[in-house]
């Protein structure tokens, strides 16, 4: 392909003058080009450097690519021609207050004032509650009403707000307004003592720690030029599949709740402890949190530990093949499951789903076999792509996805592992070096899908911009479009087939 | 008369230790502990024991709901057989007026509920009024078959003693159409899995517990006891057309009915143990089989018993 935008690597740090910095046109029409042609969209955020403010793009194909540009004080809209660039054009917009003109759906992200104190773009005052003046999409006529669900809702669940336009139980649209949980992570990040940093990117989403801390603690080995050993990159690995077990197997148990289906949904409660438990094993902390750390991990797999590991592993696997296969075989499970909340590959393709939800819809990316990092190199990662897009399709994947990862594990604890553990490593302190005026961007398979963080430093290695992309961030429209003339009833069910982040979006 | 307000009382005390097992059997199926067989007790205690909260967008509908739905299911008892014996009243069409009774508690429930203008409750309440219609074709489909096999319009002259046998041997095999269209009715009627999901905290999908939520202390206690009641009152119907003996003899006779109540609230429990429940759109038609049951039923009959 004949295009300027600069070919990267996943966590290689690049320096900033290496970036391509391309006339607005230029930038726009590249961009769209590369879309069009079957890529997608992994950062397109704005940053401040020498008090100018520019636009980068990273888009991935089978490799990654980035361009920057001077960021106008308006521009036309991508999303009119480009459907995968609505959300970051949105974000753009609320962050640095830069409008594009024309956007079909200018609504806030996250209800935050800018941060270059230019004129709000959604013409907001922050002093008031959140959702502000939000302009919800409405429906009017016979028979057609609205359902509002949240912010506060009946399970022990994050916040965000629902607005269902229905006629009778069928759904019209779906809107999903979000930003309760807003924390300011990416600008908290910068300012605080290296030490804090691992600690703030755990905590981005709690149900995705290691994935979160693997994305910081790869960017900071880049621009620190660490190496870690293979031990440590064992682990991390070992971790990340824990992580994605202890979820999928619990949103396995909470779909099967949803249809009234209890066996499995109480099994899988139990499951998810027990694989919980097993990162509690490794590190002390039943998330993981604690465990990864820039320039390798915290903890070592001693062989007590891994002889542990593989005992509770073999012991647990027939189980959760069970529960599977009678999750699966119930016939009444499977009628729910069928047609329920269908996305068709080309919504998806637009929406730029990433993880099962998009492996659901037959988009078979996974960031662990396509830009692999850590152990993954050497893994087999299979294809789990199922054509239907359906609650059934989500459901497969994460039932896929679960068998693989165990054996994945028990692959990896099979050999001893020997690790440096990082104790007072240099990365770990107040006082380490990140490399100046350099850019980088790791992208990790996390349970929901693609997560990705970028770092870029000024001239004195400081952080001058720190962006965080959680995969929900693409994968909330998906659902809102999986809502289309589905029954309002099936809403619980569809939401727990993606079961997205709030914090992990909100930031 | 003395014994048969005796048994009433009974019933009423007795209702809510019943609809405890299905939580056993569920959580037998679900390799859980479950919790004690006295549960229902301790809730309804403690509901007691709380103070009521009532938004103030209510209107003296709100408190009526619960009052009124739980004094239906309450009053029905009253006209049932219990354990095949005469119940406290019986009339001639008491069936009618038995089964509109439980139609007023159902209207003054959705009436609390719509009286909230909460959309959840309003969405809940339609549900609600639907599926019983389908349930009332059922019902009458029954009582038409039972009104061709007896010539008798009281509740009493079908369940009273030996009558249940009765029946099973002017109508023969078609009453097992009957028992599964009357277990249909019931699983329909008291919110249960296929139909309803008694256990979810999902506003969304929940028929019958959307319409209380905003029901608190006592008034969710009288909610909660009514519909043991109500789940009684159909419970019995199917416990006595499998067990259409009567020993004549009155504690043989509660030993022998408690067993084969124990039997459908267990039917009941495995139901919900073995099968997820029905999408919104397909209820409906699981219900109208238990129309279609009842009317072969009538049909086999009518032909071949003459």
């Amino acid at each position: 392909m004949n295009t300027r935008f600069l070919k990267i690597r996943n966590g290689a740090a690049i320096s900033k003058e290496e970036i391509p910095n391309l006339p607005f046109d230029d930038f726009s029409r590249q961009a769209k080009d590369i879309v069009k042609n079957g890529g997608k969209v992994v950062h397109y955020f704005a940053y401040t450097a020498e008090d100018q403010i520019k636009l980068l793009c990273v888009l991935r194909t089978d490799a990654l690519f980035v361009a920057a540009t001077d960021a106008p004080e308006s521009y036309p809209s991508l999303s009119n021609e480009c459907e995968p660039f609505h959300m970051f054009e949105r974000e753009i917009a609320e962050q640095y207050g830069i409008k594009p003109e024309g956007h079909p759906w200018l609504r806030m992200v996250r209800y935050h004032p800018n941060y270059t104190g230019k004129p709000d773009v959604f013409g907001n005052d922050y002093k008031e509650d959140i959702p502000g003046n939000y302009d919800y999409y409405s429906v009017a006529g016979d028979e057609v009403h609205e359902v509002a669900v949240g912010p506060v809702h009946a399970g022990v669940i994050e916040p965000g707000h629902f607005r269902f336009n229905c006629i009778g139980e069928r759904v019209f649209n779906l809107e999903i307004q979000l930003g309760y949980q807003h924390r300011g992570v990416e600008q908290l990040l910068p300012s605080v003592p290296a030490k804090r940093l691992a600690v703030i990117a755990e905590n981005n989403a709690g149900d995705t720690s290691i994935g979160n801390a693997l994305c910081l603690s790869q960017a900071i080995e880049s621009l620190t030029s660490t190496e870690i050993d293979d031990g440590a990159k064992i682990i991390r690995t070992i971790a990340l599949e824990l992580e994605r077990l202890q979820n999928h197997v619990g949103d396995l148990g909470a779909l099967s709740g949803d249809v009234a289906f209890l066996p499995p949904a109480n099994y899988c409660g139990r499951m998810r402890g027990d694989f919980l438990n097993m990162s509690l094993l490794i590190c002390g902390n039943r998330m993981g949190k604690g465990l990864v750390r820039p320039g390798g991990v915290r903890f070592e797999l001693d062989d007590e530990i891994r002889i542990e590991l593989i005992r509770r592993i073999d012991e647990i696997k027939p189980q959760v093949k069970h529960t599977i296969d009678l999750l699966f075989s119930t016939p009444s499970v499977i009628s729910r499951f069928e047609g329920c909340g269908a996305v068709s590959r080309k919504n998806a393709e637009e929406l730029g789903l990433v993880g099962p939800a998009g492996r659901a819809c037959g988009i078979a990316y996974d960031a662990r076999r396509e830009f692999p990092n850590e152990h993954y190199g050497y893994l087999d990662i299979p294809e789990n792509a199922e054509p239907t897009g359906d609650v059934y399709a989500r459901s497969k994947v994460r039932a896929d996805e679960i068998m693989q990862s165990i054996e994945i594990v028990q692959s990896l604890i099979e050999n001893p592992i020997e690790t440096n553990i990082v104790e007072s490593n240099p990365v770990d302190s107040d006082n380490f070096d990140l490399a100046p005026d350099s850019f980088v961007v790791t992208i990790n398979e996390a349970w929901r899908g693609e997560l990705s963080h970028c770092i870029m430093t000024d001239e004195n290695g400081k952080i001058e911009r720190y962006k965080i992309k959680d995969p929900s961030f693409h994968n909330w429209n998906g659902l809102s479009m999986s809502l289309r003339d589905t029954g309002i009833s099936d809403f619980p069910l569809n939401n727990k087939s993606f079961n997205l982040s709030y914090c992990g979006f909100d930031l | 008369m003395m014994e048969s307000i005796i048994l009433w009382v009974l019933a009423l005390l007795s209702a809510p230790f019943f609809s405890a097992l299905i939580l056993k059997v569920k959580a037998f199926f679900g390799g859980k502990k479950g919790p004690p067989l006295l549960i229902n007790y301790y809730t309804l205690i403690k509901l007691c024991k709380k103070g009521s909260v009532y938004s103030t967008s209510t209107t003296y509908i709100f408190k009526m709901g619960p009052m009124i739905s739980l004094c239906a299911s309450v009053t029905v008892l009253m006209f049932l057989p219990i354990a095949g014996h005469a119940p406290i009243f019986s009339f001639r069409g008491d069936i009618i007026f038995i089964l509109y009774l439980l139609g007023l508690g159902r209207f003054f429930t959705i009436a609390a509920a719509m009286d909230t203008a909460s959309p959840f409750e309003g969405m809940g309440a339609a549900r609600e009024a639907y599926f019983p219609i389908i349930c009332e074709a059922s019902m009458f489909m029954i009582l038409i078959l039972f009104y061709t096999l007896t010539s008798e319009l009281r509740l009493a002259a079908y369940f009273t003693g030996c009558q249940p046998l009765e029946l099973w041997l002017t109508a023969g095999s078609p009453m097992l159409f009957i028992i599964f269209s009357f277990f249909i009715v019931l699983l329909t009627e008291n919110s249960r899995v296929p139909v309803d999901d008694p256990a979810t905290h999902l506003e969304l999908t929940m028929i019958h517990e959307v319409m209380v939520l905003d029901h608190s202390g006592p008034d969710f206690a009288f909610i909660e006891f009514g519909s043991f009641c109500k789940l009684f009152f159909y419970s019995t119907f199917v416990a006595r057309l499998i067990y259409p003996f009567s020993t004549y003899n009155i504690v043989w006779d509660i030993g022998l009915f408690g067993i084969s109540l124990v039997a459908v609230y267990a039917a009941v429990g495995v139901m919900e143990s073995v099968m997820a429940r029905y999408r919104m759109d397909k209820v409906p038609q699981f219900v109208l089989t238990s129309f279609a049951l009842a009317f072969f039923a009538i049909v086999i009959t009518l032909e071949f018993v003459k």
